[in-house]
Parts: C-alpha cells; structure tokens; sequence
C-alpha cells in the first residue's frame, strides 16, 4: 500500500518566542473548586480523570472554594506566606551574589515557592524529600538556619559540605533534605527505595521524589514510578511542570499530547493535577498522597502545574528563548500574590503588613549575608581546608588519597 | 562447595545474622537466579527480603541505593554484567559519591552483585567483563574472587563494607577451576582445596591479594578466572611464575604487587577485559612506578582483543595458557 501523504516530522515548538505576545492557550483551567476530591482509598482505575484535570481551591476572587479545600487556620497561612517572602528574598540575594563575583552558580525558585512550601507543611522533617533544583523552601520552613545554607552557596569554613558540591546542593539530613545531585531523576528510584526501606521495617516514614518536567523523559523516572506501582511503596513522586527545561519548553518532554500527570497511570498509579502556584491546593494534593501513603495504599503521581519565573540559572538568559513578559502574563498568577490575597480577602493580612514584613525580612536576611560573608565567599575569607576534599570518598581512606594529599602538600 | 553454594552461603549467612540484609533481583526471588545463587532464600528468609525486581536495571540499582541510605544492606543481582549499563549512572553518580556530597551524612552501603566473564558462548552480550569502567570511579569498590572459599568470604566483606561494592563473580568458575583447556574434561570444585568452604561466618579482607603461586621468574597479576589459567601456564610451560590474584581491584594491594615484582623483576598481567583502557593499563603505570629500577624487561599485558565478544569463536578469543606462557617467554627473554 502507497502513503497517501508524504511523511514529515513533528518538531514541537514553544508558543511564544522572544519578541512574541505571551500565548498560554494550550493550558486548560478549569474553575476553583470544580475537581472532586476522592477518598484515597478509592482504586486508582476510578479517578484517571484526576490526571488530565486541575485542582484548584482559590477563585479569581481569592477565596478557598471546593472539596480540595484544606481548611487551614489563617495563622498556619500568615506562616506559610512569611516563609515563601523570606524564600523569595533569600534567593533573590543569593543570585545577586553570584552576579557579584561572591559564588559561581546559583538558581532561583522564583514562582515556584508554594510547591516547596506545601511539602514542608504536608509532610514531616522526619520523612524524606529528595529535591531537586528548586524545593529550599523545605528548608527555610523547617528552620535550617538561612545562614548555613549561604555558607554554604559561598563554599566558606562554615559550609557543613566542607566546600565539596556546588552552589544549593543541599544535603541536611536533621531536615529531611536528602543530599541533592545534579543528575536529574536519579534519585526518584532513590526515594522509591528509601520508601520501600520504610515499609520493610514496618516503620511509618515516607519518601517524596521531586523532578521537573524536563527530566521526566529520564528513564530514572518510569523506573522509579513502576518500582513504586509494583511494590506499594510510600512515596510520592512530585513533578514540578514549570514550563520549561533550561530552554525548552515542555511539549519538547512530551507535555504537548498529555499531560506530565499521566505518566503514572500506564503503571497504575493514581496521579493528581494540581495548580502548583495555589498553595492551598498544592498542599491539599501533598497532604492526600501522604495519607494514602501512611495508609499503606502506596505512591502518587502529582504534577504541579507552575512557572518558572526566572532563568534556569545564572549560567542562562531566559529573553533569548522565550517573551520577556512571559511569567508575567502567566494566566496562573504568582504564588505569594494569590496567597497574600486570599488573607487580605479573610481580613487575615493587608498590603501594609505584607510591605512592612517584607521590608523587615530583607532586612534580616540582608543581615545574616553579612554574616556569612564575614567568614567567607568562594573567591575571598576563610575555607575549608583542602584535606577534607580526599576525605568520604570512602568510609577510610585509601593509600592513593594518603599519596594525593602529599601531593597536594595538605 | 562449589562458587554457587559458596555465594548462596554467603547470603544465607549474612541474611541470618542481619535482618537489614535484603537481597532482590531478576529471577532472584521465587526461581533462586539463573545461576541459582539465591536459590532458596526467599523460602527461608520470605518474600519481603529476597524478591523479583522488573527488567530495569536502573531501577534496580536506583532502588537499591534508596534502600541502603535509609539503613538497609541490599545485596542486588544484575543476571549478568553485560545489563548492567543502563545502572551506570547511578553508580557512577549516585553510589560512588553520596557520602562524599553529604561528607558521611548519607551512606549508601551497597553490593551489586553480577555474573561476568567469558568461556561459556555467551557472544557479546553475556561475556564481558567491564570491571574498568567502575575501577575508574572514584567512590566504588571492585572485587573479583577466582574461588569458592574467596567468594563466600569477599561477599561477606562486600556485604558489611559501609561503601558500595561491586561484586564480579566469573561465571565460568561457577561449577569447576576453569583453566582455558576449553577441549578437556570440566573439573569440578570439590577437587580443589578451595572449595572446602565453612558453613559459618568468615571474611576475606577487601584489598589483600593472594600469592596462589610462589615463584622467583617473573609475576602474574591476574584475578578471576585468568588465576587458573595463569596456574596451569605456569606448570605447562615450566616457568617459575609467582601468581597474585589481586581479588579486590580497588582498594587495590598495591604492597604485594610491589613486593613481589621488585623480587622477580619481571611482570606480565592477564585480565580477560578488552586492553585498551583496561585494568592492566593501571596495574602497568603502578608497577613502572614503583618498581622500575628493578625490573629487567618491559611490563607485558595479555588482555581481551579490542572487538566485541565473538560468540562463533570463543576459543580463538577467551585467553588460554598458550598466550600467557608465551607472554611470558617475551618478558624472561627481554
């Protein structure tokens, strides 16, 4: 048989390029409220819809609306909002640090803060989180001293990591903050063991598995999922759909014809979908997986559906690949803002405590920079001493790192 | 006992003795492994700690690594070595360096166990030996035991090391000391002294080679099942070889390596692996270094061809006893 047409090949492309209006028609948002909210006892073959829906809890009008609805105290709410601006600033110095010479690499969270935040709130210090590049919020919330973490973007003598990992590759076990790599996906299967190591015991801790859309097309992460269908294990695996994987858009990792979500349904998992810049819903979503976890029901899939509002890192320019105005005109809105306006609409908060709380926060984080500068920055003040860069390659060790460190003369 | 029971020993030992010891795998749990390592186990310890795993060999090790962070000792079966490549990065990425990144506050006590080596008409993708490319990793330990009694007690070491290992077994040597005579009668094990094999608990140490024949003419670094070709080149050519087997390539027993080539003066090393890249490249530079004012020829290698593995032509390509004594000939003359 003859084709009927001549065969070509689909190369997706992002909807707006430098210089282009902002074009997000291909996001589908249902209203707030409008998704249902099953019992997590409920088979994962009744609720794919969950996987190509959005659940959403705050309305156009900044009220909480709809089964997903967390019903959180406005105390727990002004606390959240407090730790995403403190995010938010903290990392906005840090880029600029490096923009000054003080480090050789950062990234920021910019957009995606609530996503963090909701794990923080959802799940325990106690259980696991193997993050990716964008979930330090986690850390702020459990109180790891802002400063520990500057000493460590710095590389200084106060860097718990003595100086060995680059820039926010965090590893702080007393938060349950696994020590991050820069492989992508490679510690979703991690999560998914450490989960399983959980269960093996009878223990009650679970894991949560973070990676971006982009690095979903990562075998790591159909392993990690399948070996978490197959074996129940306690996990959630938490894919932040930001648009974008340093400069390619998301229908490049397959998010054109499906939705990121839908990837756990061939190893039948149940997946949620889930506005990432509402933290309302974003935490409803966490909080529903990790019950199904604690309850032995096994692992979830849940795409967080956000922007990533600033570059990739400090390595590239977002306005030579997409419009300038792009996260502005991102129909989802801002995190912090939609948060902010929903405690102002409970009469919980209002901008001229938001202004005066920002302006003290920058303060003090203005303030323990200094202090970590005072000890030192990548390139000036005081490091770790070199011996330590031949040490934990093994428990002890061996003669070739005696000989290097003569070497090195340290 | 024969390699498999000594394995299967092993385990069986070490699951008794640590309830955080789990052992999992393709065809591993219910079927016992295809070379039947764990079989049995899952009858005796239950199915939560000896399992089947999916096809997915980074899973399996990715999964393995989540497991002994979180306090586990997971003993993993990859079926053969030749699959073990899409578990690369998360050896060489993840195992090899999560103490280093959380300077010790994460672990990843690890052992990947997998069936290697040629002389079995496996072809190209059942019998390779790629122990180089985790050699050159910092942050991995590589063993390779050439006998019952060593593959119990390394394992056992493997197993209650605090880093990741990964474990060779030479599948040739699962069921007799192969020595290359590909056209004799195969020999079992249980004519050899080493596999008496103890029931209990004991442990070869990692990084201590064993001199397996004293000699003063010239040394063979060889591990795996080249020690029993080395052995029977060494009595069929009637040189007086001195035979290491190295059993842990990294740590490696640099010592005796140094001791024993400074003696002899003289060094040939066999390893079944491709040369180019190879092991032998190491062990060449380590002992120029150390011993070159005491040696009295070129350091000679008798290493795999650089082809893949040529399954019509098993016996032109697997390293017998001919090539090494003649290698040896080269380095007495030179």
């Amino acid at each position: 048989m003859r084709n009927t047409v001549k065969l070509s090949l689909h190369i997706p492309d992002a909807p707006a390029r430098p210089g282009e209006k902002p074009n997000f028609s291909y996001l589908q948002i249902p209203e707030a409220g409008s998704v249902r909210c099953p019992d997590v006892a409920t088979s994962p073959a009744e609720m794919r819809d969950l996987a190509y829906d959005l659940i959403r809890v705050l309305d156009w009008d900044h009220r909480a609306v709809g089964p997903w609805n967390p019903r959180l105290a406005p105390e727990t709410l002004r606390r959240v909002l407090k730790l995403m601006v403190i995010d938010r600033i903290f990392e906005d110095r840090m880029f600029r640090a490096q923009r000054q010479g003080k480090t050789s690499f950062y990234m920021r969270g910019l957009g995606e803060e609530a996503i963090a935040m909701a794990h923080a709130f959802a799940v325990t210090a106690k259980d696991m989180c193997f993050t990716s590049y964008r979930q330090q919020g986690l850390l702020i919330a459990r109180g790891c001293p802002i400063i520990e973490m500057m000493n460590q973007v710095y590389s200084n003598a106060g860097d718990k990591q003595h100086g060995v990992q680059m820039p926010l590759h965090y590893s702080f076990p007393e938060y349950g903050y696994f020590a991050m790599s820069g492989n992508l996906a490679t510690q979703v299967s991690q999560a998914v063991g450490w989960a399983m190591a959980s269960a093996y015991r009878g223990g009650d801790k679970i894991a949560v598995a973070f990676v971006g859309d982009g690095a979903t097309a990562e075998g790591d992460f159909h392993a990690g999922m399948l070996f978490a269908s197959v074996y129940r294990a306690p996990v959630i695996i938490s894919i932040s759909n930001n648009q974008w994987a340093i400069s390619m858009c998301q229908a490049i990792a397959g998010g054109e014809q499906t939705t990121f979500a839908s990837r756990g349904l061939g190893v039948g998992l149940p997946a949620l979908r889930v506005d990432g810049n509402d933290f309302l819903a974003s935490y409803a979503a966490v909080q529903w997986a990790a019950e199904r976890a604690r309850s032995n029901l096994g692992a979830t899939v849940i795409e967080f559906v956000t922007y990533r509002g600033h570059s990739h890192s400090t390595s590239d320019d977002p306005t030579r690949y997409r419009p300038a105005d792009d996260y502005a005109a991102w129909p989802l809105g801002d995190p912090i803002d939609r948060l902010k306006r929903h405690l102002t609409a409970l009469g919980e908060w209002s901008e001229d405590q938001h202004a005066a709380y920002e302006a003290k926060a920058a303060e003090e984080v203005r303030a323990l920079q200094a202090q970590a500068e005072n000890i030192g920055t990548l390139e000036a003040g005081k490091h770790p001493n070199p011996e330590v860069l031949f040490e934990n390659v093994f428990e002890q060790p061996d003669w070739r790192h005696k000989l290097q460190r003569q070497e090195l003369g340290v | 006992m024969n390699m498999v029971q000594a394995l299967n020993s092993a385990l069986d030992v070490m699951m008794a003795k640590d309830p955080n010891v789990l052992t999992f795998g393709e065809d591993v749990g219910y079927f016992g492994g295809v070379f039947r390592v764990t079989e049995g186990l899952q009858k005796k310890y239950g199915k939560t700690r000896c399992f089947d795993a999916p096809i997915s060999e980074l899973g399996i090790v990715g999964v393995g690594i989540g497991m002994a962070v979180n306090g586990l000792r997971p003993v993993v079966e990859i079926q053969f070595a030749d699959y073990i490549y899409p578990a690369y990065d998360q050896l060489v990425s993840e195992a090899a360096r999560i103490r280093y990144r959380s300077v010790g506050g994460y672990t990843a006590p690890i052992t990947v166990r997998s069936p290697y080596g040629g002389g079995i008409f496996g072809g190209e993708t059942h019998s390779q030996s790629p122990e180089a490319l985790f050699t050159h990793v910092a942050g991995l330990k590589t063993v390779i035991p050439s006998t019952p009694y060593d593959a119990k007690g390394l394992l056992i070491s493997a197993i209650e090391a605090n880093d990741p290992v990964m474990f060779f077994e030479p599948k040739r040597l699962y069921n007799g000391p192969f020595d290359g005579h590909h056209e004799r009668p195969a020999v079992p094990w249980s004519q050899h002294p080493a596999s008496e094999v103890p029931e209990g608990h004991y442990t070869v140490p990692l990084g201590k080679a064993a001199v397996v024949r004293k000699g003063e003419a010239v040394t063979l670094l060889c591990y795996g099942t080249m020690v029993h070709v080395a052995r029977s080149a060494a009595e069929e050519s009637g040189i007086d070889a001195e035979i290491l087997d190295l059993r842990t390539l990294v740590p490696l027993d640099l010592e005796a390596i140094v001791a024993s080539v400074r003696k002899t003066g003289r060094c040939v090393i066999v390893h079944e692996a491709t040369e180019t890249g190879g092991y032998g490249g190491e062990l060449v530079a380590l002992v120029q270094k150390h011993c070159f004012y005491h040696l009295e020829a070129p350091v000679e290698r008798v290493c795999g061809f650089d082809t893949p593995y040529p399954h019509g032509f098993e016996w032109e390509y697997f390293i017998g006893p001919a090539r090494v004594a003649t290698a040896m000939r080269r380095v007495l003359e030179g």
